[in-house]
């Protein structure tokens, strides 16, 4: 008997909880993040190098856990993660005016971000416990796990990631099947609440109105959303320059390293938030189009595991993490070309930042991980 | 209410939501596209040219200002390069945080603080305004190493004004100052103002002031590429500066130097004039400023030092302060009497001690008089009676028209600013003058004082030297000017400064003659005799006493009355007699009789200029002529 083991078979088993045509388009995006660094912020280079190994690396560890397994991670995610808050609420760190961090003496850590996997996962596996017999009774329950932790959030004050993990649990109970007569309301509500804010807007953002329920700041944001040049030097400039970037990238782009908006310095937050603005300036509309259709392909890989997976818990789960994907992306652009405000959300897998990247490709870790599954029960 | 589905029935609304999330998924995608369209095709012309504004800055590239030198060549105002530390206030979020923590780096004293508040002021709010000048090597040095710590604070070199012969030339050659806000008014008004782009001083008083226009030069600019910080990454054109042209003075820095010591800690003031080309030879108004101190401004200490001394060092004596000409006058009333036909040489009055007018005894100075006096004797022994007659005689139009083409009373022209107009008294000037018609009456007593240089008579020293120009010169009057040429510093090219004959005074070459050769006699065995006993030459000259403050009725001792209520002292002296290369007033403030202060003073002037000859105790030409080249 021979314990000699095929180097065929490693790689297969390396390769056996991976799902090919989801990997493709990650490796696509993370190529490409890191040609765009090159450019935006060569010094980061390495750290971002470490960054996706280590992004990497955590996918596939998530892609191995069978999907039962980590839904039956997600109350103890969760209450970790309220407790999480609930300690930045008393003991946090202030930095920029927010206090988001945690100090554990190891490392200091962001519970919000915890939140943006443990909020779908704990709604998915809620659903799942109920499957057969999900009501109202369970879409308010649904409502009130969503509600604690992203009001945690948004005293901290960080209005972008509440939203985000707002959205992530609005989305699991979107697919674990609201119906359209509440959902339709809820639409038009926001539609038209966005809708006058737009329209009233030179009222609205005099200074002497108090905008009540959001901070100084995000009011601040949203006014210079509105009319980018009444700040031109403040919060304004980012955007007026992001959006020359864009614009003055043409149909071809400038080429790589040759951005002028981004190499003298007029891009803000080049690495990071605005990082979008580098890759238009430099490949132009053809670069950011190819982005976007291979972000909507990643979507679409995403749906597709969604419809097809085993059990109630993994559709929901993969599905929210889709639309996650989805909206982060969608966000992001949408703000860095000038027709959102300005929230901290970065551009997925491309944006510089271990914390964001990590989860993201835990996110496409979850996905692989009930794809696996899928494909195990049918064969 | 609850809704109870099979799970294929669930699964399939599932698929329909999904779809729906894809559609509008697809949507959004879309519209950011349609963004990124509109963007980067549609508006692409208007961001391209957005993005090439933001990266090309047209940078000014101030000229280098034309030099000053004097007829021998002597540096009397120079540039040297110097680095600054700028702060442009609109790219700082905390001005005072960034000064704190610039003060870590370099040196920054209050007085720097206080200067930089006040340029703000001054300064349009994207403008970059010194927190320090003149930094050492080790802190630019210091301050690179940090640089990106520091946005919108840099390092610029820069050209500052220097004046190496410091207070000696502080009234001719003046000084620069920042560029206010009067003075943009001003280049607004000259529509000079894209030229002075790039540069933060102008010539605030002097030749600096009025050579402005020929010292500056034309700004060039440079086509630079800059980052968001503004600071330049890349040339990409350039068109060079002009730099300003030079000035070349007819002023002899030697001679300027012997006049201003010869002053010593007095007040008052010397023009020497060239009398065949009316160019300046010195021009002294003392005490005198170190132009030095207003270069990179002036410490508030420096200013109130200048501004409220009693002395008054900023006031130029010799151009804006007008005197009574006191006896000095008496060679132009003699030169009056004869041209209008009133005296003749010989003609002599006997001198009683003293002139009686309306009632009133009008005094000589000499107790019981000079006895009988012809004009030669009236000058040399500066007789009043004499003058009182004839002013008298002659009555005050035809004075004031005798006196006018000597330049008495107007501005000579001068090429420097802040001339003053001084006063030549007449009957139409005080109907002007005064607003009551009780005061504005010319009485006939007024006359006779004007006769011997007193009452209404004002005229600065360079109106004086002037006119004695004028009488020396044959009666030709030149324009006085301080510049000699203007040099071109690229070709090298001289442009002359024309000697400008402002009028010939049609005069008697006899009656000039009579009255030159009364003035030299004055040096010989009048009342200028023992300053200029043993005198390698023939001068001629004439002492003066302008009376600061009438003592009615009381004998006039200077040991009686406080320092400043003394008499002006004059003296006006032309040499060598017969073909005379310097004409000049001297006037020293509150010096009692002309004869002891002032006339010393001509003397060692005329000895320099004539003879080479310093008076003892100032050092040779060679000894501080290190800045010279």
């Amino acid at each position: 008997m021979e314990f000699r083991v095929h180097p065929v078979a490693i790689i297969r088993a390396i390769l056996r909880p991976i799902d090919p045509p989801l990997f493709l388009l990650l490796a696509v995006l993370l190529a490409a993040a890191l040609v765009i660094m090159q450019s935006a912020s060569p010094a980061r280079m390495e750290a971002q190098l470490v960054n996706t190994g280590v992004a990497l690396t955590l996918m596939w560890i998530t892609a191995r856990v069978p999907s039962a397994r980590l839904l039956s991670l997600a109350l103890p995610l969760y209450v970790l993660g309220v407790v999480l808050l609930i300690g930045v609420a008393l003991f946090g760190e202030i930095s920029k005016g927010a206090q988001r961090w945690l100090d554990l003496g190891v490392a200091r850590i962001q519970p919000s971000e915890l939140m943006k996997i443990a909020m779908p996962l704990m709604l998915a596996w809620y659903f799942q416990q109920r499957e057969g017999a999900i009501g109202l009774v369970e879409f308010l329950v649904a409502g009130v796990l969503l509600a604690v932790p992203v009001g945690l959030i948004v005293t901290q004050p960080d209005l972008g990631t509440s939203l985000l993990v707002a959205a992530a649990g609005l989305y699991v109970i979107f697919f674990a099947g609201l119906s359209w007569k509440l959902i339709v309301p809820l639409v038009v509500v926001a539609v038209v609440g966005l809708g006058s804010v737009v329209a009233f807007g030179d009222t609205l953002c005099q200074p002497d109105v108090d905008w009540q329920i959001l901070r100084e700041y995000q009011k601040h944001r949203v006014c210079t959303l509105l009319d980018p040049t009444s700040d031109p030097l403040g919060k304004g400039f980012h955007i007026i320059q992001s959006t020359i970037a864009i614009g003055s990238g043409g149909l071809f782009g400038k080429g790589w390293m040759l951005g002028t908006q981004t190499h003298l310095s007029f891009i803000p937050e080049r690495h990071t938030d605005f990082i979008f603005a580098v890759m238009a300036e430099e490949f132009g509309l053809i670069g950011a189009v190819a982005l976007l259709v291979v972000l909507f392909l990643l979507l679409l890989r995403g749906l597709m595991i969604a419809s097809t997976a085993p059990t109630l818990g993994t559709r929901l789960l993969s599905g929210a993490i889709t639309m996650i994907f989805f909206t982060y992306a969608f966000v992001n652009m949408g703000m860095v070309s000038g027709i959102l405000p300005v929230v901290g959300v970065p551009l997925p897998f491309i944006s510089y930042g271990g914390t964001a990247l990590v989860t993201l490709c835990i996110g496409v870790g979850i996905l692989m991980s009930v794809q696996r599954e899928r494909a195990q029960s049918q064969s | 209410m609850t809704e109870f589905r099979s799970p294929e029935q669930e699964i399939s609304r599932l698929r329909f939501r999904l779809v729906v999330a894809g559609l509008f998924m697809l949507v959004c995608l879309g519209l950011l596209a349609a963004r990124f369209f509109y963007l980067q095709v549609m508006r692409f012309d208007y961001y391209h040219t957005r993005a090439e504004d933001n990266r090309i800055a047209l940078v000014p590239v101030p000229p280098n200002r034309g030099t000053i030198v004097d007829r021998n060549g002597k540096v009397l105002a120079r540039n040297f390069a110097a680095y600054t530390l700028e702060i442009t206030p609109s790219q700082v979020d905390d001005l005072d945080d960034t000064i704190e923590r610039l003060a870590e780096i370099v040196e920054i004293s209050d007085y720097d603080r206080r200067r930089f508040k006040k340029f703000r002021e001054d300064t349009k709010y994207f403008e970059s305004v010194p927190i320090r000048t003149k930094l050492t090597d080790a802190e630019v040095a210091r301050f690179i190493a940090r640089r990106y710590m520091f946005r919108g604070v840099d390092v610029q070199a820069r050209l500052f004004r220097e004046y190496p012969q410091g207070d000696l030339f502080g009234h001719v050659v003046g000084y620069m100052g920042r560029i206010n806000s009067r003075d943009v008014e001003q280049l607004e008004a000259r529509g000079e103002t894209a030229n002075y782009r790039g540069t933060e001083h102008i010539g605030k008083r002097g030749l600096e002031e009025s050579y402005e226009a020929e010292l500056h030069g034309r700004t060039g600019s440079e086509q630079v590429e800059v980052d968001a910080g503004g600071r330049k990454v890349r040339l990409l054109s350039r068109q060079t500066a002009v730099p300003g042209n030079s000035l070349i003075l007819t002023v002899d820095a030697g001679l300027q130097a012997v006049a201003g010591q010869a002053f010593g800690n007095r007040r008052g003031a010397l023009v020497a004039i060239e009398p065949s080309t009316g160019g300046v030879l010195a021009l002294v108004s003392a005490p005198s400023f170190d132009p030095n101190l207003f270069v990179d401004g002036i410490s508030v200490a420096d200013w109130k030092g200048l501004n409220e001394s009693p002395d008054r060092p900023l006031l130029n004596r010799a151009i804006y302060s007008a005197y009574p000409p006191g006896s000095t006058f008496k060679p132009f009333m003699a030169l009056a009497g004869l041209s209008l036909g009133k005296r003749t040489p010989q003609q002599a009055i006997a001198d009683p001690g003293f002139f009686m007018f309306g009632g009133h005894r009008f005094m000589d100075d000499k107790v019981g008089g000079h006895g009988m006096v012809d004009l030669h004797t009236s000058i040399v022994q500066s007789c009043n009676t004499y003058y009182y007659q004839l002013a008298n005689d002659l009555g005050i139009d035809a004075i004031a028209a005798f006196m006018r083409p000597f330049g008495f009373g107007q501005i000579t022209g001068i090429d420097l600013p802040g001339e003053a107009e001084g006063v030549l008294p007449s009957p139409e000037w005080k109907r002007k003058r005064f607003k009551r018609p009780a005061q504005q009456k010319w009485f006939g007593g007024e006359t006779i004082s004007v006769g011997i240089g007193q009452g209404y008579n004002a005229y600065t020293p360079l109106q004086l030297a002037t006119a004695l120009s004028a009488v020396v010169n044959d009666g030709v009057m030149f324009k006085p000017h301080v510049v000699k040429y203007v040099v071109d510093p690229q070709t090298g090219a001289r442009r002359e400064v024309e000697p400008q004959p402002v009028r010939r005074i049609p005069l008697k070459p006899e009656h000039l003659a009579a009255v030159r050769a009364a003035m030299v006699d004055v040096n010989l065995r009048g009342t200028g005799a023992r300053a200029f006993a043993g005198a390698a030459y023939t001068v001629g000259g004439k002492t003066g006493t302008a009376q600061v403050y009438s003592l009615r009725g009381t004998k006039y001792k200077e040991g009686n009355v406080a320092e400043r209520l003394r008499d002006h002292s004059w003296f006006i002296a032309f040499a060598p007699a017969d073909k005379p290369k310097i004409a000049m007033a001297v006037l020293v403030e509150n010096g009692g009789f002309g004869s002891r202060s002032a006339a010393p003073i001509a003397r060692q002037v005329i000895d320099y200029y004539l003879l080479g000859k310093r008076p003892p105790g100032q050092a040779s030409e060679d000894e501080e002529a290190e800045d010279g080249e």
